[in-house]
């Protein structure tokens, strides 16, 4: 695995079961109706209960400390939201490595789903030894 | 509330500067980092085995609960209400970007505080005509240092769906603009909430109403600028008969002076008729007549053009 400016990190595929979108709301304390009531989502007009945004920043975060290994030090994530991630549907996370210096990385990450991309953005990490992951 | 008044609101909010709200119900605390890791899949043992939170926690430990309403009226709320009673009811977030200070240790306690940060719209968008709000967080430690910082963006639209209340309570708007390719860029400005004034490609000229060629240098080449909405009222007229489709009358048909030169022909809204006067100052607002239609209009404005 390189860590060189356009080297892609491994893809990570999610299945959002609605266990997952559930657990995942209740772990971040968000008890918002439609992300875990499939009535209610559906009453305001969405197909199914979808995962909440801080779900999204956790995903996003630990696919790049997945790829970036415990020593990684995560110091910014920045995320453009589009297309909701429902229940049922498949999360598909691809990143590549933008910026590089000393020590000090930026990943460009997208995470797709079946209607388009749910979130795409950067995410800045430090690694405390240079060289490392490699 | 008018755009306008809207607008207003968001500088009020923004002015406040940050309001600091109540601290997190729990510190930081291994079994909830141990939760969030297991629901996230997340099988990273740094966290634990240094006692820190994961950095994308930083909202979570300030969330209210199940039955837990949030205590503290935030700079964000009397927005989002106003937004709310104004018809932009929809919401759907755009943005999210955090900024991780330090990771946040287990057993200390975080406070969150709240910045109004930016109104921008009406805009026209996929789901309808919205406002985009954006706000910031920052967390603090016990050190009254920050932690994390969030700025957080969100559309409020007006739902465009036949099914919704505010579309179902709007018929089709009965005057509808002829758009052909003089015109085109002018409503294509509106639905992004910009005011274009055709400008000659060649000679500079500005002109209002768009046509095909340059009155002063005959050229068919053209391009726009977009204007500062400004404008003074240079005259008007108050229309009460005969009835206009789609309109109640009495109302105010005025011609405003824009500071780029030109004149142009819109209705004068947010004033009673006897305080209109010639002169006043004006600023553009964006009124959706239908929900495909959106006109240009005039509001008093404290800014001189």
């Amino acid at each position: 695995m390189g860590a060189e400016i356009g080297s892609a990190l491994p893809e990570l595929a999610i299945d959002l079961t609605p266990t997952f979108v559930v657990s995942t709301a209740l772990a971040t304390m968000d008890f918002t109706p439609v992300h875990h009531d499939v009535d209610k989502a559906r009453a305001q007009g969405s197909k199914d209960i979808f995962l909440n945004i801080l779900t999204t920043m956790g995903l996003v975060e630990r696919y790049v400390t997945d790829w970036a290994g415990p020593e990684a030090v995560i110091e910014r994530v920045a995320v453009k939201l589009g297309v909701p991630a429902y229940a049922g549907d498949r999360l598909c996370f691809n990143g590549t490595v933008v910026s590089r210096e000393e020590g000090r990385f930026t990943v460009e990450v997208r995470g797709k789903v079946s209607l388009g991309d749910h979130a795409t953005g950067t995410v800045t990490l430090a690694l405390a030894e240079e060289g490392k992951p490699c | 509330m008018s755009d306008e008044e809207l607008h207003e609101l968001a500088g009020k909010q923004a002015a406040l500067g940050e309001v600091r709200g109540t601290p997190a119900q729990d510190p930081v605390n291994a079994p909830m980092i141990r939760h969030w890791l297991d629901a996230m899949g997340d099988e990273n043992p740094a966290y634990l085995e240094k006692g820190v939170a994961p950095p994308a926690m930083a909202q979570v430990w300030t969330m209210p609960g199940v039955r837990r309403s949030a205590k503290d009226r935030s700079p964000v709320d009397d927005m989002i209400a106003a937004l709310d009673a104004s018809g932009y009811t929809g919401v759907v977030a755009t943005n999210c970007e955090q900024t991780y200070h330090r990771y946040a240790r287990v057993g200390e306690r975080l406070t969150p505080a709240t910045r109004f940060a930016d109104l921008a719209g009406p805009k026209r968008t996929a789901l309808g005509v919205g406002f985009f709000a954006t706000w910031k967080v920052t967390w603090y430690g016990e050190d009254d240092e920050p932690v994390a910082d969030m700025l957080f963006r969100v559309l409020k639209f007006r739902p465009r769906t036949k099914a919704a209340p505010a579309a179902a309570d709007r018929p089709a708007y009965p005057l509808q603009p002829a758009i052909n390719q003089d015109t085109a860029f002018f409503w294509e400005g509106v639905r992004q909430g910009e005011l274009r004034i055709q400008t000659c490609a060649d000679c500079g000229h500005h002109r209002h109403p768009p046509g095909p060629l340059c009155p002063q240098c005959r050229s068919a080449n053209s391009s726009h600028l977009v204007a500062s909405g400004l404008g003074t009222l240079y005259s008007f007229v108050v229309h009460h008969h005969p009835p206009v489709p789609g309109r109640e009358t009495p109302f105010v048909v005025g011609v405003v002076e824009l500071p780029e030169g030109v004149r142009i022909v819109g209705n004068v809204v947010d004033c009673p008729i006897e305080e209109v006067a010639v002169g006043m100052p004006l600023r553009v607002t964006y009124r959706p007549m239908d929900d495909q239609l959106v006109l240009p209009m005039w509001a008093p404005s404290k800014e001189e053009a």
